[in-house]
């Protein structure tokens, strides 16, 4: 299919500051053009998006698709045919898979599994340290020449200073993006809940604010006299909006994100002992749920993520402390955004900003727009349509979400990627013309 | 889905169908509870010392952690109603074989058995049983992680309204580990329940749980300032690995700063009672000579746990029954 036409939608380019209703043209997997027919143009397919909206396709910073090693979770196959029904046409990987992502050969690996699942791009990240020990340094320049797009020791900590001062100066010597979740090992002392009355209350082990805000400075401060790009991921905290701030007016090279779901639930909502509420960073105040959602406004926080996370049902089978932590996200990333949309927290061209632009220009992708000539990357979605989130309606093999049995609002309807589609939801209004 | 569902403890006609905490209860349960116990309390002086309340019933103790007072006082007062008991090592179990705790609740309901009186290092733990066992099955929860230990907070108000009587003149002083204790945090809910009129916590700020002001308590670093002019006080043992942990400097810092010697009681009522969910460290968090003198009445508690046990049993298989 070379030609397609998106007719009549309401086009959103946070990038180049389109909002208006119009017609998208796509030729040859690129933009060919916006609002205006290009001469000649004869479209194989032609999609009616009225009352729709077309942004570009998200971004995810970071979703687990638990492959190579947990594939009794969900595959890479099945998660990335997911992730295009959540409109997603992009997705990061941690490294903490099994084997660890350390070495070229599984990131080889990665990258052929997706690719023969053949949704869309799934971006390695690369370990930051060995078998991510937090001790020895990977071969960084090796894992991005394979393709990785970053080095990250995910959520698992780094050793000591030292060993994080050095791997920010490697990184740095070959201009490679580090991701960083920051969270002091000793401080959070095996914790698995936000230090505070909930806690508390049910005598769970609490990770204490401190944990991310002294991991974060200790970083921040590392980071003004080596230059290495950093971008701080999954922040949960009131605490760090300001950190981030100032680093920004110092002009360092950082950026950072939070999960959606961050953005909405507290330790307020976590039902008695229910394994859904168990994430990490830990749910944490209404005070930081309110500073998180002022910092995604004011710009502080660059970008939004799913932290994707599919379990199966036994590992969140138990009492809350011995469960796995993680929620699967994809499918309620955008009625997330949307929902923070419709409560006053953020306007919608930020949202879909903060999953379209923000993240390919954190990882200095030429993505995320829908410039004429760039990749035709685009999802269509219903912003009124409700949905609940049922046996049926559910793709993720991880059913681990805190929003079972709710109506979430927006449904994708398109998801193209270099003008393929990904994914449509039962081709409502799409009128195929034979060559 | 939902892998757990909002719980209750209660059936639907708001009867006591499983004891896993205090915290929800409303006092006349809490009364009904005590009222109860003091129905069974008698029974050590008569002649035959048992009831056939649970008669035909099946009882299993999974403890998932030691425990030598709490488990015998629960294997006790159910001999006492007449049930049958079984005892589950769980060191020598299947769950040290990798068994997940729900494949051990399944295996056990297999077996038709009618209540599960349930300890775990988890919090949690009993929450969780609950929710996933079959219906007609009553767990109680016999302490799970730092969450609720609610017969021992039962037993303890049982022994302050026999020895106090009205808990709205009461001024109560919880001392020591209250970060990892399940039973401070039960004593505090059931305190508040019953309307304690003030509840205070006595402790270095190590050992001060996070937000525990949200509970109903006042706090105190204090040891003498805490036990100004109390009527109750309350002691919790102090575990060895809280050293190791950093959180203390040592025992003998600690007896000095926080242990209830003679001269300290003195600051008390002089008709304080002194109580212990045992066991004792003695010269670590309680004076040999307080925890054997006038004011201790920590082996009461003991006497009175079988009761509060036998009490909570059959109001529990009871609301199971309907």
């Amino acid at each position: 299919m070379n030609k397609i036409k998106i007719s009549n939608g309401r086009i959103i380019d946070p990038q180049n500051q389109i909002d208006r209703v119009g017609t998208l043209y796509i030729s040859e997997g690129k933009i060919a053009a916006l609002f205006e027919e290009p001469d000649g143009f004869n479209a194989d397919l032609d999609m009616d998006a009225q009352q729709q909206i077309v942004c570009p396709g998200f971004i995810d910073l970071s979703a687990r698709l638990r492959e190579p090693g947990h594939s009794n979770k969900a595959t890479i196959a099945g998660e990335t045919q997911v992730a295009a029904k959540s409109g997603i046409t992009s997705i990061c990987m941690p490294p903490d898979t099994q084997p660890v992502a350390d070495t070229t050969a599984v990131v080889e690996l990665i990258r052929e599994k997706a690719e023969r699942a053949g949704y869309m791009n799934v971006f390695p990240i690369g370990a930051l340290t060995r078998k991510l020990a937090g001790t020895e340094l990977s071969s960084m320049y090796a894992l991005t020449q394979a393709g990785c797009i970053a080095v990250s020791n995910a959520a698992l900590p780094v050793a000591n200073l030292l060993v994080l001062r050095r791997a920010m100066e490697y990184a740095a010597s070959h201009d490679i993006l580090l991701i960083y979740r920051p969270q002091d090992y000793w401080l959070s002392n095996q914790g698995c809940a936000h230090e505070g009355k909930v806690a508390t209350r049910y005598g769970l082990p609490g990770i204490p604010e401190a944990a991310e805000s002294i991991a974060l400075s200790q970083c921040l401060m590392l980071m003004e006299k080596i230059g290495c790009r950093v971008h701080f991921a999954q922040l949960s905290s009131a605490s760090a909006i300001p950190l981030m701030q100032q680093a920004q007016r110092k002009s360092l090279a950082v950026s950072c994100d939070v999960a959606a779901h961050q953005l909405h639930l507290t330790e307020d909502d976590i039902l008695p002992f229910d394994s859904a509420y168990h994430v990490m960073p830990p749910l944490r105040s209404k005070v930081d749920r309110q500073a998180l959602r002022a910092g995604l406004r004011s710009s502080v926080i660059n970008a939004v993520c799913s932290d994707h996370q599919p379990h199966d049902v036994d590992t969140k089978l138990g009492a809350f402390p011995q469960t796995e932590s993680g929620i699967s996200a994809f499918e309620t990333l955008l009625p997330l955004m949307l929902k923070m949309v419709h409560e006053g927290g953020i306007e919608l061209q930020q949202a879909i900003a903060a999953i379209t632009s923000q993240p390919a220009k954190i990882l200095q992708l030429p993505l995320g727009h829908l410039s004429v000539g760039a990749a035709a990357d685009v999802c269509v979605f219903d912003p009124e349509k409700c949905w609940e989130i049922n046996t049926q309606n559910w793709s993720s093999s991880g059913k681990n979400t805190p929003y079972w049995g709710q109506t979430m609002q927006g449904q994708v309807m398109w998801t193209l990627q270099t003008g393929q589609v990904l994914f449509s939801n039962n081709a409502p209004k799409a009128y195929y013309h034979p060559a | 889905m939902t892998l757990v569902a909002p719980h209750t403890q209660l059936s639907a006609d708001g009867k006591l169908k499983h004891f896993l905490t205090i915290e929800g209860l409303d006092k006349s349960i809490l009364t009904e509870i005590l009222d109860t116990a003091e129905s069974f309390a008698g029974i050590a002086d008569q002649p035959v010392k048992k009831y056939p309340i649970l008669r035909g019933k099946t009882i299993v103790n999974l403890f998932f952690e030691n425990s030598t007072r709490t488990r015998t006082t629960f294997d006790l007062a159910a001999t006492r109603l007449s049930a049958d008991v079984l005892n589950i090592n769980i060191s020598t179990s299947a769950t040290s074989k990798g068994e997940s705790l729900l494949d051990t609740i399944r295996n056990l309901e297999a077996m038709h058995v009618d209540m599960f009186i349930v300890r775990h290092s988890a919090s949690g733990a009993a929450h969780f049983i609950a929710q996933n066992t079959a219906p007609h099955i009553s767990v109680i929860n016999a302490g799970d992680g730092q969450h609720a230990h609610p017969t021992q907070a039962m037993l303890d108000m049982f022994t302050i309204r026999r020895l106090k009587q009205d808990f709205t003149r009461l001024k109560i002083a919880i001392v020591g580990d209250i970060l990892h204790s399940r039973v401070a945090r039960s004593q505090i809910q059931a305190l508040n329940t019953l309307d304690a009129r003030e509840v205070r916590v006595v402790a270095p700020k190590t050992l001060v749980p996070a937000g525990v002001e949200a509970l109903g308590v006042k706090v105190f670093n204090d040891m003498d300032k805490g036990l100004n002019d109390v009527d109750v006080i309350i002691m919790l043992r102090l575990q060895k690995e809280r050293m190791a942990g950093a959180l203390l400097p040592s025992e003998q810092e600690y007896f000095n700063c926080f242990g209830l010697t003679e001269n300290r009681l003195a600051r008390a009522k002089s008709d304080v009672i002194v109580m212990h969910p045992g066991p004792i460290n003695r010269g670590v968090e309680i004076a040999s000579s307080v925890a054997d003198g006038k004011h201790s009445v920590i082996l009461q508690q003991v006497a009175y746990g079988v009761a509060i046990r036998m009490a909570v049993m059959s109001l529990t298989i009871q609301a199971g029954a309907q």
